[in-house]
């Protein structure tokens, strides 16, 4: 009396891939990671950082940085987001971030977008002048020095710190900091909601 | 009745009198009362502490009822079923620490099935915040991720206004928890300040219609259907869209399934009606949804017990998704027709939109044809043991349509929603998201406050029953006429099933033969006893636990051998269900 047995019961023919995207059942379809650079403005209360890295970690979004600080009007304070998931993924995050109470306006900011991160560099102090010269390849400044050791502030892309690290690793790097990207549209685009 | 305090009634009466409803707010603890109820609040579900007295003391004063529970998740469950009943947000209170990490267990059930609820939470003063004082925990810190937004109350002037926006927060949009943490000398400092009305913090956006343009595009692709289907989830009853939803399905003809939290949204004795799909959904709307060309999904957020693997769920079909949370459009199942809105109102749209009635005879045919065959049913041997399926039937065909069913969480929270037939939204109490034993006995007692006029009946499993069983106390202080069934197998029965199952039988911690008298122990806590074991004594004794006027427990002792079927194992394809052992091993 009871119907067919699993296997033979009336079956579809799709097939969906792990995002749940209708796909051609016979090609194996993924999306693949892309960088995107989220820009937030947000209330500027206690907390507020804390629930938005949470958000990030609770739901397993590749984060690569967050940096955070106040803007012109002293209510607001502003994020900037570099993460690296599949365009299903970035959607989700912004749409997520968006929830967020304190969250006053998301937006991934363009490809061409002004993005500048800061590196404090800490090096060996025996060739001072050498680090000057590499310094100034970078656009770079020496910030301190002392016998022991000289510190170097450099501003740039991410690709640019990057090489001026490896550069300077020949003065023997003891500590490097890196603030992670800051980023604004280009233009007069701006993120105000009310403008 | 409930509670306000220990006084005699008389002399309550004189306060009220005294303590005209409009007295000024003197201080914060006030205020806060002052907000509750502004916001209309009814009753308040919690347990005294340290720090949170100043707000209990100011609620000697309120006509808001409070109950007092006998734990504080049972705090948290009983303001979640009060707002599942209502509609409108239950509130829970408890003091810092100990108080505070008890409602955690009911906050986050609330939050995962977007309940509306507020809870209240004394906290350490200001000065010792983060010193590690007696019974401080980072509450905010705690609850963040399973609230819509958990707020720290900084100053007496404005901690009305911090409970005035959370109110509002937990009822607004998509529903859900919020809370509010209270510090003692917030609560203890002076202000005259009025709480202002409820209303949603300012960043809270919310969209109520859809598109136009997008409802005309959808509704033509529903009419264009072959196999259409409607996925009614709990977003329907929450926005109160039911009726909208059964002039929808029965004008333009399409079958509705609905998820488990959607179980009431459409009436399951209608003939459009497949009841509800998932892991232990029945086999018909299983076939229906792996089959469909195109679902009409409405407040569902695809959780994976209701899809099994995503790659398998309904694989042909083309989605229109209507959700009021823009981001659960797409997060587990890809929307081809996004639809923002709320659903009563883009039920509405879509209903005006439809250029036709879709022509599928034939499809509702083969739906039909499913029905048959694969009934829900089970073996009833007329000796023993007792089926449960059976004492669940037995009770739905006893009980009026608007009967509520509270549940904990196992096989028997499974044959509850399979085996009532249930007619009526707002009906169906029972923890999904969270999965949460114990939810029954408190989510029973916040449902029976929140409709005395309907019968409440509570299907617990002798697992979970356990777990909150105090509350019976509070049923029994309370006389609330609730009827609660422990389907007793001995065992965590769930546990055992998937042991049996997927772990060759090792029964590991899954068995419980040293499971009390139930009906003994209702009778301790002061509610009446019953002892059930034999199928000819099950209307007998439901019967007369319903005329019993007040809580009860039937210790129903069932066939422990019975499992939940149909069955679509973890992350499975929908439409390879089970209905049997053997059927396991074919998949
Ligand atoms: C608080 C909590 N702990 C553990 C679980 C895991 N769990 C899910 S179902 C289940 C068995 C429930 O047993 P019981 O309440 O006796 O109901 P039955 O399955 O026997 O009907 C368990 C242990 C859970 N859902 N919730």
């Amino acid at each position: 009396m009871p119907g067919p047995a699993p296997p033979e019961r009336m079956r579809p023919k799709g097939r969906r891939n792990s995002q749940g995207i209708r796909v051609d059942p016979e090609a194996e379809v993924t999306h693949e990671p892309r960088q995107a650079v989220l820009s937030a403005l947000v209330k500027h209360k206690p907390g507020v950082l804390s629930e938005v890295s949470a958000l990030f970690s609770r739901r397993q979004f590749n984060i690569e940085s967050l940096t955070v600080g106040p803007t012109v009007d002293s209510d607001t304070a502003r994020m900037t987001i570099l993460i690296e998931e599949p365009e299903p993924g970035i959607d989700q995050a912004k749409k997520q971030l968006r929830k967020l109470v304190p969250v006053i306006e998301v937006t991934e900011l363009d490809p061409t977008a002004v993005r500048r991160e800061l590196a404090l560099i800490k090096v060996g102090g025996e060739k001072p002048d050498d680090v000057n010269a590499v310094a100034e390849m970078y656009d770079g400044q020496a910030v301190d020095a002392s016998t022991d050791s000289v510190t170097v502030e450099i501003t740039g892309s991410k690709q640019k710190i990057d090489a001026a690290v490896e550069a300077f690793k020949q003065f023997d790097v003891q500590e490097v900091v890196r603030t992670g990207a800051a980023a604004l549209e280009r233009g007069p685009t701006t993120l105000n909601k009310h403008d | 009745m409930s509670e306000r305090a220990s006084v005699p009634a008389d002399e309550e009466g004189d306060e009220q009198t005294e303590t005209s409803d409009q007295a000024p707010v003197t201080t914060g603890a006030q205020s806060v009362v002052r907000a509750l109820e502004n916001a209309g609040a009814e009753y308040i579900f919690g347990v005294q502490g340290g720090a949170i007295m100043p707000v209990y003391d100011a609620l000697y004063d309120s006509d808001i009822n409070h109950v007092t529970m006998a734990h504080e998740q049972g705090a948290s469950h009983a303001a979640d079923a009060y707002g599942i009943v209502t509609g409108d947000p239950g509130v829970c209170f408890a003091t810092s620490g100990p108080g505070a990490t008890n409602l955690v267990t009911g906050i986050a059930d609330a939050n995962m099935d977007s309940d509306p609820m507020i809870a209240l939470t004394g906290q350490v003063p200001t000065e010792f915040v983060g010193n590690d004082a007696f019974q401080e925990t980072d509450t905010v810190g705690i609850t963040q991720p399973v609230t819509k937004e958990s707020y720290f109350a900084a100053d007496s002037d404005t901690v009305g206004d911090n409970v005035s926006e959370a109110f509002a927060l937990a009822d607004a949009g998509r529903q859900g928890p919020t809370l509010v943490d209270l510090p003692k000398d917030v609560t203890q400092g002076e202000t005259d300040i009025e709480p202002a009305a409820p209303k949603t913090p300012d960043t809270y956006d919310v969209q109520e219609e859809a598109d136009d343009a997008a409802v005309q595009e959808a509704a033509e692709a529903l009419a264009a259907a072959d196999r259409p289907v409607i996925l009614s989830g709990g977003g329907v009853i929450k926005a109160d869209a039911s009726s909208a939803l059964r002039e929808f399905a029965i004008e333009y003809e399409i079958p509705v399934i609905t998820t488990m939290p959607g179980i009431g949204s459409f009436p399951e004795d209608h003939e459009l009606s497949l009841e509800w799909a998932g892991m232990h959904g029945t086999g018909y709307a299983n076939m229906a949804i792996s089959n469909t060309d195109c679902l009409l999904a409405i407040g569902t957020r695809f959780d994976d017990r209701l899809t099994g693997g995503v790659d398998s769920f309904a694989p042909d079909a083309e989605v229109i998704h209507v959700d009021i949370d823009p981001a659960e459009i797409s997060k587990n199942i890809f929307a081809e027709y996004p639809l923002i809105g709320d659903a009563r109102k883009v039920l509405r749209q879509l209903f005006d939109a439809m250029p036709r009635v879709p022509d599928v005879d034939e499809w509702r045919e083969q739906c039909q044809t499913w029905k048959s065959e694969y009934p829900m049913t089970y073996e009833t041997p007329d000796d023993e043991p007792l089926k449960p399926q059976y004492v669940v039937e037995t009770f739905s065909d006893l009980t009026p349509d608007d009967t509520i069913v509270c549940t904990g969480v196992g096989q028997h929270q499974m044959w509850a929603s399979q085996f009532w037939e249930y007619t009526e939204p707002r009906t169906w109490v029972s923890s999904h998201g969270l999965g949460t034993m114990g939810y029954g006995v408190p989510a029973a007692i916040g449902a029976k406050l929140a409709a005395p006029d309907q019968e409440v009946v509570c299907f617990d499993g002798d697992g979970s029953f356990l777990m909150t069983v105090q509350g019976l106390s509070v049923a029994v202080r309370e006389q609330l006429d609730i009827t609660y069934v422990v389907l007793n197998n001995e065992a965590v029965g769930m546990v055992r099933q998937w042991q049996d199952g997927f772990y060759e039988g090792r029964r590991m911690a899954s068995e419980y033969p040293w499971i009390p008298q139930f009906d003994k122990l209702a009778e301790a806590f002061g509610a009446r006893g019953f002892r059930l074991e034999a199928q000819e004594d099950v209307e007998e004794t439901i019967q007369a636990a319903r005329e019993y006027d007040g809580p009860s427990v039937i210790d129903a002792h069932i066939d422990p051998g019975e499992n939940v079927f149909p069955m679509v194992p973890s992350g499975g394809d929908n439409g390879q269900f089970a209905l049997e052992e053997d059927h396991l091993e074919m998949l």
